[in-house]
Formats: structure tokens, C-alpha cells, sequence
């Protein structure tokens, strides 16, 4: 039986607590749903001394409209899901939220947790005994990158469903700790390292997620696993698209997931798309720019060469969708069920 | 943020905490990092609640919080504080199983009967939020419990017999009282 190794549980009921707590303990951290942390830690890759527990935080539980549409970190997955806002305006939100894990892992698991989702690698979401077999990895306890041994930087996946479609929504996020406060796009939380794969600041707290208004903007997100429910992306597509009276691109966003250490932003996809209409041909050549962009390497389910040629398909579906075309049996087929 | 009191960690041996389990009050001392799921098992001998994979990946150890279908084995037992549990002990009322229960006794619903708990309380979970499912709602609802003897067909079966049974129940006792 795997137990948890101890920790110190401190049980805020205010932001404010929590974060004092957090600048005033050595080797802490904060755990809401607890869904990802909490297998890692029976794992021993993580093993902080002190936890911090989120849940009783009200603050960090709300929905607000505003000029943005403001989500407390705390909401879990299934409020997403049940909120009939996201899912008429944010679509691509929804659908992500929808296809994370499963739904018991949905009433538990928060956005926060899911944007701040640890990365995952076979060598490295492992069992202690596990990983000690292989003298460990560089991730944790160990010095090699067992997916590329030659590599200097931990390879381990960006696996976060909700990420790639809140980049594509233009969604920014607030980070707040004992001394201050400061808000910043998502994109620009991520960086390509896969030990050090967010820019947050010690002590500092994910608290809220804001989005722009969506008015004119369609957005989208396909996901692929190997079953239809438990398993993490081995690819992702998310796009939010704003046409103008004419069907032209006004404005494209599209953002990959789960092919590199952090959530790729297709820079290259989105100039090519600026004011042209999603012909077929059009599509095609963006889809294969997506691939172009995609990094997968042989740490998930599924070869990485596959992953990559079958990206460009997944993406010519996110963007036909967008499209306006009927999609909801490809959707079938590959989720295994309508969003 | 100046004016907050310094907060003071969860007693290490002597963490008490007070929950509803199945209905009645439970007042329960844990070590702060045991499970939900090992506080049911070793501490309330409330051994209905299987335990699986430990790791989110079975859905055997399902429990119902506030009646929300959760994983007991990722859910902190402190973080039970205040809240309703409710385990496959409390599903029956006295000696009459819930019409789930006869349902997937009936009907083959259970094979070995490990995931069995679990599937009953996320099926009740789902009944009382949704009263007539359709299959392709019970299929989505059951996504996150495996069931290593692959019956998910009697199961489904069971869950829409037990629908159909609960219907008729209700009928009855409005037709006896009207």
C-alpha cells in the first residue's frame, strides 16, 4: 500500500492566510483538488514538508463577469462544465474541461490545478522502487534524461487540457503572494523546461484566470488519447478564431498541447491565417504548419512520429469545426462523446 | 494582507476532525496525511470502500462527498471536515436494498464485485441529479470506474432496470396515497 509520506496541513480559510503561510514555510506547497499531487507525493516526486490546503478558500471559488469574465482558481472542472456561459461562449474551454480525466477526477480537480498540472513522463510518473531501478531521472532524484539521454533539460510533457484553450481565448492570469500582486498572459507562464515549466514565483499563488469578452470569436479544442476517458492528451489542438462580415480571419489563436514542456503557441499558424478564409487549401497548409511547430518525443502514450503526422488531422478537424462544418460524428469517433 | 494572525499548522497526533458519514454524525481522530479512503477503512471500519490503483486510475474507491461521486483515495481525510459522506454501507435502509442494488443483483451487474461499490454509489449519484438518463448518459457518468471482468453491458443494464423499478416504486406509492 502506498501511504502518504507526512506533512505539516495547515487549512486556511483566507487568501491572505495562505499566503503568509506559504512565504513563512520552507519547501511548501498548495494543494486544491489534490488530484495530481497527491499520486505524486505517494510516489515520492514530490514531497513537500508542508501543505497548504485551498479548499476552504471561498475567494478563490468564484465565477464574475466584468469587463472580463473573471474564474477563481478553486472552481473545479465540473462547475466549468455546468456553466452555461463557458459553454456557449467559451466553447474550447468547455470542451477541454470536458475531457479532462474523468468525472470523479472533474469533481475534485480545480482549473487552477489543472493549469498548474505537473509534467508528466514515463520515466518519471513511476513508482519510487520504480524510478530507483533506473537510478532515477533528472527530474527528480536523478541526473539523466532517460527520453533523450545527451538532452541538458528535462523533456517531461506539458499535459494540460484547459492551458492550450485558455491561451487560445486570450486568457491572462493573476498570481498573488505576501508582498504582491501581478497579472499575466498564461502564455507567458509556461516556459520550455520540463522541471521548471512555470514562471511562478516562489510563494506566489495562482488565484484567478480572466478572459477577454468573446463577442465574434469561435473557439475550439480536440483532444487525443488512447481511451475516452482517465487518460491525459498525447495531443491537443485548441484555436479561437475571429471572422469578420465576410468570413475572413480577422484574428487567429492556436495553441498546441501536450507535445512539448509547455503549451506551444503557433505563431507561424496564426500569421498565416490573418485574413484569409478557412478554404480547404487553407487548412491544409495550417494544419501542416501545426505539425511543423509540434515537438512530440517518446515519453507518453503512442510513437512520436505518429503523434506528429496525426496532429495535422486533428488540427484540419479543429479548424473545419470552426469552419462552421458538421462535425459532431468525427468528434464521436475521436472523444468518444458529443461537445 | 497585514493584519492576519499567524496560522498554525494541523496537530500532528492529535488531528480531530467531524463529518456526516451515511447520515450520522462521525467525530474522528486521523494523522493529517492519511487518506479519506484509509480513514473510512482503518479508522470507521467501513471496509465496503474498496482500494484499488491508489492513484486515480480505477475509480474502485469511489465515495460520494456532498453527494458528488469522489475518489476517497485523493481526497484528504482532514478535508472531510463539515462535509456529508456517504460510503456503500449507507445505500440499503435497514434490511431493503436500494432498487440499485436488487437491480445489479438480478441482473448479473455485479461479476467480482470489486468495482461494485463504487459503480453503485456514482449510479446514485447520477439518478438523484437525472432521474431518467439516457444509456449515453449512464456510459459517461460510469467513465471514470473500470471493471476488470469487462461486465459494463449488465451494468448499464442494471443501472436502466433499477430506473425503471424506482418509476414504478414511486407510481405505486402515489397511486396508494392519492
Amino acid at each position: 500500500m502506498m501511504r502518504l509520506p507526512r506533512f505539516h496541513y495547515f487549512a486556511p480559510r483566507e487568501l491572505g492566510e495562505a499566503v503568509q503561510v506559504l512565504a513563512g514555510e520552507e519547501d511548501a506547497m498548495v494543494i486544491a483538488g489534490g488530484t495530481d499531487l497527491l499520486p505524486n507525493m505517494k510516489r515520492r516526486q514530490q514531497t513537500p514538508r508542508t501543505l497548504i490546503g485551498l479548499r476552504n478558500i471561498d475567494a478563490l471559488k468564484r465565477l464574475r463577469n466584468g469587463p472580463d469574465f473573471t474564474i477563481g482558481s478553486g472552481v473545479t472542472l465540473t462547475s466549468l462544465v455546468e456553466d452555461e456561459k463557458i459553454k456557449s461562449d467559451y466553447r474550447g474551454l468547455w470542451q477541454a474541461a470536458a475531457q479532462v480525466a474523468t468525472p470523479h477526477l472533474r469533481n475534485m480537480g480545480t482549473l487552477g490545478g489543472n493549469i498548474c498540472l505537473d509534467t508528466r513522463c514515463n520515466y518519471y510518473d513511476q513508482n519510487y522502487e520504480w524510478r530507483k531501478a533506473i537510478d532515477f531521472c533528472m527530474k527528480k532524484d536523478g541526473e539523466i534524461c532517460w527520453v533523450s539521454t545527451g538532452s541538458k533539460k528535462c523533456l517531461a510533457t506539458s499535459s494540460t487540457d484547459t492551458a492550450p484553450a485558455l491561451i487560445s481565448l486570450g486568457a491572462k492570469v493573476k498570481l498573488v503572494s505576501a508582498n504582491e500582486e501581478r497579472t499575466l498572459a498564461l502564455k507567458d507562464l509556461y516556459q520550455d523546461d520540463g522541471i521548471h515549466y512555470l514562471k511562478r514565483r516562489k510563494g506566489e499563488i495562482l488565484t484567478e484566470v480572466m478572459l477577454p469578452d468573446s463577442s465574434g470569436l469561435r473557439s475550439t479544442y480536440w483532444k487525443l488519447r488512447r481511451r475516452g476517458s482517465f487518460d491525459f492528451p498525447v495531443l491537443a489542438v485548441a484555436a479561437a478564431i475571429e471572422f469578420d462580415e465576410r468570413d475572413n480571419i480577422k484574428d487567429a489563436r492556436v495553441a498546441l498541447g501536450a507535445v512539448s514542456s509547455q503549451p506551444i503557441v503557433c505563431a507561424t499558424v496564426n500569421e498565416f491565417l490573418q485574413g484569409k478564409r478557412l478554404t480547404d487549401e487553407v487548412i491544409e497548409g495550417a494544419a501542416a504548419l501545426c505539425a511543423k511547430a509540434a515537438k512530440p518525443v517518446k515519453n507518453t502514450d503512442f510513437a512520436p512520429h505518429w503523434r506528429k503526422r496525426v496532429l495535422s488531422r486533428i488540427a484540419t478537424y479543429a479548424l473545419q469545426e470552426l469552419r462552421g462544418d458538421d462535425m459532431r460524428e468525427t468528434r464521436k469517433k475521436i472523444a468518444r462523446q458529443y461537445l | 494582507m497585514n493584519g492576519v494572525t499567524a496560522l498554525k499548522p494541523v496537530e500532528q497526533k492529535n488531528a480531530h476532525l467531524s463529518c456526516k458519514v451515511n447520515g450520522e454524525p462521525a467525530q474522528v481522530s486521523v494523522m493529517p496525511c492519511k487518506t479519506l479512503l484509509e480513514m473510512l477503512r482503518e479508522d470507521l471500519q467501513l471496509t465496503g470502500t474498496k482500494h484499488g490503483c491508489e492513484l486515480g486510475e480505477c475509480g474502485v474507491c469511489a465515495v460520494l462527498i456532498d453527494g458528488l461521486p469522489a475518489l476517497s483515495c485523493l481526497s484528504l481525510a482532514l478535508d472531510a471536515e463539515g462535509r456529508a459522506i456517504d460510503t456503500i454501507e449507507g445505500l440499503a435502509e435497514d434490511a431493503e436494498l436500494h432498487p440499485l442494488q436488487s437491480a445489479f443483483a438480478d441482473l448479473g451487474g455485479a461479476q467480482c464485485g470489486y468495482c461494485t461499490p463504487a459503480i453503485l454509489l456514482t449510479s446514485k449519484a447520477l439518478l438523484d441529479k437525472q432521474p431518467n438518463p439516457t444509456r449515453e448518459q449512464i456510459r459517461e457518468a460510469l467513465s471514470g470506474n473500470l471493471c476488470r471482468c469487462t461486465g459494463y453491458q449488465q451494468i448499464f443494464e442494471a443501472v436502466e432496470e433499477a430506473i425503471l423499478r424506482i418509476s414504478q416504486a414511486e407510481k405505486q406509492a402515489a397511486a396508494g396515497t392519492g
